[in-house]
């Protein structure tokens, strides 16, 4: 569950969202319009105001480290600080077998950071964030530099993690996949959000 | 001191010849570098006759107020110098301040504490000894601090995908910064580490070198050769250190945020 009151940050808000266990609410809205403004500002990666938390944290009793920890996102451009890919993952091993299910080879894990394409290395970062098994999770366009058949390979693992109780807000250029994926849609414009008639 | 041999003007002016040649072969290779040349020459020429004639009118005087105020003027200048050698900068009173105190903690202190402890100075504030130790120990700070600065505010700029990433995984500041941080500081370390191992065999520094051209026992130059590299090597060490962390605690807020906005845009 993560629940967000009052949020504003620069142009944006006072904005308030809930995302249920399990579910999946998706953003779409212009370019430039301020959904990636609104994800950074959840995860507390901007100065902003409002409150927010989900079922076990409360994000301004706790350190950000922590609120990150619970509440994970994936920004539309993946960050790497070591020239080895398994060095930025805490337990390699456990990844390993969850390659494949992101039609990623088995041995990605030991190549250099600096030969993975773009889509490889945010496939590869949307592990990483499922690594610290947040309670929500909030992705920024994360089928964007996929295929078809990989982008669904992708959203074959996150509706697994749906079914296992993780809320999920995504933010979409594609109607498609808002459509298919998500079970509600908001709409972002001039700083507001609105709900989107099914 | 017997084999001291004074300069004559002519033996200058005789000395510079080389240097306009260097202009000449400028103008003629079509290089562009005459102008700088020139104005870099006619900066040093008067500046240090001017320092000449201050410091001995200085050691005249023997008081302790002029010497702390020209020890403050040297202090302001290099970190002014600290300032302008950083293509991106912190914004508003860190940017001086930052480099500025980092360099005058630790070059004052250790100045002081080579000074009264090590060379026994009387007084221990005497001019002759305080402003050539501290000039030196700040000239070797100097470099250091803006290396460091530098390197640390380009590599954040363009780092900030690799620093978010790490803040959105959970680390703190201090560890979504640790790559970087080593990395300036590194950089900050390096003059003087490399002019350590190299001097004596590829350089001998220019202190000694001065006073053996004076006539001073060259072990006995060697001596205090060695106290004043241990100065600067320690001050220099200190001071980067003490920038580097100041502007990562600057650059990141107490929520475990990047804050590049306090950095300027750069040139």
């Amino acid at each position: 569950m993560l629940n967000v009151e009052n949020l504003t940050r620069l142009t944006i808000g006072p904005v308030s969202l809930a995302v249920a266990d399990g579910e999946c609410v998706a953003i779409t809205g212009p370019s430039g319009t301020g959904k990636s403004v609104l994800l950074r500002a959840i995860v507390d990666l901007d100065p902003n105001d409002g409150t927010a938390r989900t079922a076990s944290t409360d994000r301004a009793a706790v350190p950000a480290p922590l609120w990150r920890r619970r509440v994970a996102m994936l920004p539309a451009e993946s960050g790497w600080w070591q020239d080895s890919v398994a060095a930025h993952f805490r337990t390699p091993d456990k990844i390993r077998p969850l390659l494949q299910e992101v039609n990623l080879s088995p041995e990605a894990l030991d190549w250099e950071v600096a030969r993975l394409s773009t889509g490889e290395r945010h496939r590869l970062a949307l592990l990483r964030a499922l690594e610290n098994d947040p309670e929500a999770l909030l992705l920024d366009e994360p089928t964007a530099a996929l295929d078809e058949k990989t982008a669904l390979m992708v959203e074959a693992l996150l509706q697994a993690r749906l079914a296992a109780g993780l809320s999920i807000l995504i933010v979409t250029h594609d109607p498609a996949q808002a459509r298919r994926f998500a079970h509600r849609t908001l709409h972002l414009e001039n700083g507001t959000l609105r709900q989107v008639a099914p | 001191m017997s084999g001291y041999i004074a300069l004559t003007y002519w033996d200058l002016l005789w000395a510079s010849g080389f240097l306009v040649l260097n202009g000449v072969l400028s103008i003629w290779l079509k290089l562009g570098l005459e102008r700088k040349l020139a104005v870099a020459v006619a900066r040093m020429v008067v500046q240090l006759l001017i320092v000449g004639f201050l410091l001995k009118s200085l050691f005249a005087v023997q008081s302790p107020w002029l010497t702390g105020g020209v020890a403050l003027f040297m202090l302001l200048f290099a970190g002014r110098e600290v300032w302008a050698r950083q293509d991106r900068k912190l914004r508003g009173i860190w940017g001086y301040g930052l480099g500025t105190g980092a360099m005058a903690l630790s070059a004052i202190t250790i100045t002081t504490i080579g000074l009264a402890a090590m060379i026994g100075a009387d007084p221990w504030w005497s001019p002759r000894f305080a402003l050539p130790l501290l000039g030196m120990v700040l000239g070797n700070g100097m470099t250091g601090v803006s290396l460091a600065l530098d390197t640390l505010h380009s590599t954040v700029k363009r780092e900030k995908p690799a620093i978010e990433a790490q803040l959105l995984l959970g680390a703190t500041r201090w560890e979504a910064m640790r790559p970087f941080t080593r990395r300036s500081l590194r950089s900050g370390f390096m003059p003087i580490i490399n002019s350590m191992a190299a001097t004596g065999v590829v350089s001998l520094p220019g202190m000694m070198s001065g006073q053996i051209l004076s006539g001073v026992d060259p072990t006995e130059a060697v001596k205090y050769q060695l106290l004043v590299m241990f100065l600067i090597g320690g001050a220099t060490g200190l001071g980067v250190l003490l920038a580097t962390f100041g502007s990562v605690y600057r650059l990141t807020d107490e929520r475990d945020r990047l804050r590049l906005e306090r950095l300027t845009s750069g040139e």
